[in-house]
């Protein structure tokens, strides 16, 4: 079955879109495994050295704050006050001076600390031992990790048992004498060897490799070979299969699991079993539920000149970062259109949310007048009756909008309960009108501090914690079961 | 050895090539100051006649981030047309006062307002009008939203507005609103 050019053009479209909205594989990620909540955090590169936020790392574990004084960073955890300076290596806790590997750098008023320093500079906040796998990227915080053995079948056709300590929810792929599991989400752990031979002709070997905050196993045959689930996720199957079985397919994770940019149609056995940090609801659209964080502007178009030296581009940036965070330990799936300082038209952007089925879009900017916060709904202009299944381009947020106006109301509940003034308003602010799901933009604007708020890591976490928790606590009625 | 009157004439053409530079330096600046000042020649006062009106102007309050109503007197033609003109630069003149609660550019101006089909307005902005204009979501917005609303009140019939920038479409005022479509009047009214 071939697709008309018409339809093939789409599908290409819609590839490209999604590919420009995909953060870079090359990309570097932290992997937070604990009991509290599994994450991932960016990491950049500095001097030739890695750095992470500490206040994003820290915030699933305890209260956090943090303020400039001059070249000092004051960042307390519960009780727990240090004293970071910008550019040295040497800090202060509770009177106590330590030493960290590398200087201590600020940018736009984050905290960024080595990433070599975590395992000695966790346990000083948390009070329990951390084990980090540095050339990985991936932290285990106490006693989470999930360990698996192998037990290989020689039944015809032949079957490896793979069972793992906990439930397990990895990225499947398949190729012609392979079967790759990712694990991003599971804190699964190397089993004895890191390669495991197997007496068997058709499945072989078993190799566990990591890197960037994740876990690899791939699983060596002489024949194609499919993956089932079972015992509530703490099984994984691997079967092989006749030759005629077509070659290479690749899966999509589980609902609730880290979601990958790149989508593809699941073909290969799906997990039957609830992701450990998030139930496996659906979008109102039938598809994963899936936040769709915009952060507005980039590249080329600064946005507003917030300050001399502020752009809205950059505010933005921070704060759909934080966002993303939020909303990740809170178990909600995000796609971020924008994780870097990137030009976007308007067009791509409605274009890519629509593509990936979102169940709700916030679009951020923020403002140097008024105070606090402005969530913002579509006004639509005027358009003509729908006609079959097409939806008028600039009026496509018209069915969800009631939607819309219930989610800005939430997140100017939660707004006001952190103490931030919010309030609605209706804005023609593209691409609200293209979007085919509830859609919101959040303006944010100075504080009490005035313009110096809106680059402020605290006053960031605090909206963005704010529009997290609105959507986490709208979430069950925007979804539905599967 | 240089001859005395070759050591003379050096100095004097030294002299007048620095007389020189400075004089053209002098021309360069008033041509630019007169450049600048033809730029601003824009009207200071509406220059409408006819009789004085009281009418009803929205305008826009940054600090609140609302619309206020104001009254206000102003000679207004009989003419729709002219009479819509006159009302948007009423209003931009109160934004341009030093005391605005929603500064708009003092070169900003309107350079024309046309009803077209029926129900139809259309708002020709200058371009320092967007260019110079506050970027953000509710600035933008209030500055369009008070145009709108001002109109629809004292000028009946008016339905839908767009707005153009020097006589063409412009994706956004200032980063943010979007121009590309017509303003619904009942939904901006109704907003407000």
């Amino acid at each position: 079955m071939s697709l008309p050019p018409t339809k093939t053009f789409a599908v290409l479209l819609t590839a490209l879109l999604l590919l420009t909205a995909a953060p870079s594989a090359d990309e570097k990620h932290l992997s937070v495994y604990s009991s509290v909540a599994t994450y991932t955090l960016p990491v950049v590169d500095r001097t030739g050295k890695e750095y992470v936020g500490l206040l994003e790392l820290l915030e699933p574990f305890g209260r956090v704050n943090s303020r400039m004084e001059g070249q000092h960073w004051k960042f307390r955890f519960n009780e727990i006050e240090t004293d970071f300076v910008a550019g040295r290596s040497r800090a202060r806790m509770r009177g106590k001076e330590f030493e960290l590997p590398a200087p201590f750098l600020i940018e736009n008023s984050r905290g960024l600390v080595p990433v070599s320093s975590l395992s000695a500079l966790l346990p000083r906040f948390l009070g329990t031992p951390v084990n980090f796998h540095e050339s990985a990227r991936r932290l285990f915080i106490g006693d989470v990790a999930t360990h698996v053995t192998a037990q290989i079948e020689n039944t015809n056709p032949a079957r490896l048992a793979l069972n793992f300590s906990s439930p397990v929810n990895p990225t499947i792929s398949t190729e012609p004498g392979k079967l790759r599991m990712v694990f991003s989400r599971d804190p699964v752990v190397a089993p004895g060897n890191q390669t495991l031979i197997f007496d068997n002709k058709t499945i072989t070997q078993a190799n566990y490799s990591e890197a960037n905050g994740a876990a690899d196993l791939t699983i060596s045959a002489a024949a194609p070979l499919m993956a089932s689930f079972t015992n509530n996720g703490r099984t994984i199957t691997i079967a092989a299969l006749a030759q005629s079985t077509p070659a290479a397919t690749e899966t999509a994770p589980a609902p609730g699991a880290t979601p990958p940019v790149l989508t593809q149609t699941p073909s290969v056995t799906a997990p039957q079993f609830p992701a450990m940090t998030s139930p496996p609801l659906l979008a109102a659209n039938g598809h994963r539920f899936i936040v769709i964080v915009d952060p507005a502007h980039g590249g080329d178009e600064r946005g507003a000149a917030l300050t001399d030296r502020l752009a809205e581009k950059d505010v933005t940036l921070g704060l759909g970062r934080l966002l993303r965070h939020e909303l990740d330990v809170r178990g909600i799936s995000v796609l971020l259109l924008r994780d870097g300082d990137a030009t976007l038209t308007l067009d791509q952007r409605a274009g890519t949310a629509n593509a990936a089925h979102g169940a709700v879009y916030v679009t951020l900017h923020a403002a140097s007048s008024g105070n606090g916060a402005r969530i913002y709904t579509a006004l639509l202009p005027i358009e003509g009756p729908i006609s079959g299944v097409f939806h008028p381009w600039n009026s496509a947020q018209a069915p969800s909008l009631a939607v819309s106006q219930s989610i800005a109301s939430e997140i100017i509940g939660e707004m006001q309960k952190q103490q931030m003034p919010a309030r609605a308003a209706v804005a023609s602010l593209r691409p609200l009108n293209n979007l085919l799901m509830p859609a919101v933009a959040v303006e944010l604007a100075p504080g009490p501090n005035g313009t110096a708020d809106l680059s402020s890591a605290n006053y960031q976490q605090k909206a963005a914690a704010a529009i997290a928790d609105a959507i986490a606590a709208k979430r069950s009625s925007l979804a539905v079961q599967p | 050895m240089i001859p005395r009157h070759l050591k003379i004439a050096v100095a004097v053409m030294f002299v007048f090539v620095l007389c020189m530079s400075f004089y053209l330096r002098r021309m360069r600046r008033s041509a630019a100051e007169l450049q600048a000042a033809a730029a601003d020649a824009r009207p200071v006062a509406p220059p409408a006649s006819g009789p004085t009106e009281t009418v009803t102007l929205y305008v826009a309050d940054d600090g609140e981030g609302i619309l206020r109503l104001r009254p206000a007197q102003i000679p207004l033609p009989g003419g729709r047309q002219q009479r819509g003109e006159e009302l948007l630069r009423a209003l931009l003149s109160i934004y341009q006062q030093p005391d605005s609660p929603h500064p708009i550019a003092a070169a900003a101006d309107i350079r024309g307002f046309y009803l077209v089909d029926p129900g139809v307005a259309v708002i020709d902005l200058n371009a320092p009008f967007a260019d110079q204009h506050r970027s953000g979501i509710l600035d933008e917005q209030l500055t369009v939203n008070s145009m709108v609303a001002t109109l629809a009140v004292n000028v009946p019939g008016i339905n839908r507005v767009r707005i153009l920038v020097e006589g063409r479409t412009r994706d956004t005022l200032a980063g943010h609103a979007d121009l590309t479509d017509f303003f619904d009047v009942s939904g901006v009214t109704h907003a407000q």
